[in-house]
């Protein structure tokens, strides 16, 4: 059973997405490859873990050697953002089909493509989701994979390859901003990013910005009606 | 780095990562979640996306020459892409090559 019109559809939204994984990815499998890792590690990884930042921070803690327990709270600690972003979608995913893989594949840009982007209310909206999410994956997928081929036969410089993850945030912070017109929510956001990379250690910060922007929403929540 | 050890650490960071994912949906799924979760719903996607640029630059150290400039440029060029074309594609590719020149070539 194949539906054209909603894939196509997710297609399209997904393209820049496909930019960004297929480098990203890429520079994951490089970067794996060439720190001793076999080529098809990176490609299983991609493949059952699927969260960009938390292999990039695998591989070093592989390298390591460190503990499971260590591994287990530094990967949950680099992901808590996530544990919010389900929220969003509680309403979207109530009648979705192979709703623990879309879970599964929750991922920064499929998160903000499900919650930025308004489909069209005639897609069949659960073969839409499920595509988006397949499609997604199959770039992450797909940049590790030539990233870690690319990696056993040619060398070259990809220093500041990885800003392609911030350009991104930024994109994606930018179409927010056209949707809602209101900046308070990006100052807000931008303060406690700011004192979280003051006040505590670079591996806290995320958590820390996180917890500190939420307890501001409720302090001034007012500034956020419109 | 033996199998064994690379298989359960990997296998690690696949539970502790669906769990961050799968929380909501654990807790949240029976009943309707309080007003609280829906303002947090509403209004943490902007927020989340200005911290995750600022997090994605959390390596560059802000205390030594060139203090973030080449960062703060890039994000600025890719920015002004994006408000003017509106493409991801042209903001992405344009500004990551912009950044690569910037740390490679200046």
């Amino acid at each position: 059973m194949f539906h054209p019109r909603e894939f196509k559809a997710a297609l399209k939204v997904s393209v820049p997405v496909m930019m960004g994984y297929l480098v990203l990815g890429f520079a994951f499998g490089l970067l794996a490859v060439s720190s001793g890792f076999k080529w098809y590690i990176a490609i299983i990884m991609s493949l059952i873990i699927y969260a960009g930042a938390l292999q990039f921070l695998a591989i070093g803690l592989l390298s390591l050697k460190s503990g499971y327990l260590d591994i287990f709270i530094a990967s949950i600690m680099v992901n808590i953002r996530q544990s919010f972003y389900g929220l969003s979608l509680l309403k979207k995913f109530k009648k979705v089909i192979f709703k623990p893989y879309l879970i599964f594949a929750l991922t920064d840009e499929t998160y903000a493509l499900l919650t930025t982007i308004k489909e069209p209310d005639s897609l069949k909206k659960k073969w839409y989701y499920l595509y988006l999410s397949v499609l997604n994956q199959s770039y992450w997928v797909t940049g590790t994979t030539l990233g870690a081929i690319f990696g056993l036969s040619v060398s070259f410089n990809t220093k500041g390859l990885d800003f392609s993850l911030t350009a991104l945030f930024v994109v994606l912070a930018i179409e927010q901003y056209k949707k809602i017109k209101n900046y308070f929510p990006f100052l807000l956001g931008a303060v406690a990013s700011l004192l979280g990379l003051v006040l505590v250690p670079r591996e806290n910060m995320l958590l820390v910005s996180i917890l500190l922007s939420l307890v501001a929403m409720f302090i001034f929540s007012k500034k956020f009606e419109k | 780095m033996s199998s064994e050890y690379l298989f359960f650490a990997i296998a690690t960071m696949v539970i502790a990562n669906y769990l961050t994912r799968v929380f909501p949906f654990l807790f949240f799924i029976k009943h309707s979640p309080p007003k609280f979760v829906l303002f947090i719903e509403n209004n943490f996607p902007p927020i989340i996306m200005t911290i995750l640029i600022i997090y994605s630059l959390s390596s560059i150290d802000f205390k030594v020459a060139p203090y973030g400039a080449k960062e703060i440029l890039a994000v600025m060029v890719t920015a002004i892409l994006h408000f003017k074309f509106g493409n991801y594609l042209v903001s992405i590719f344009a500004g990551t090559i912009f950044y690569m020149l910037l740390v490679q070539v200046v």
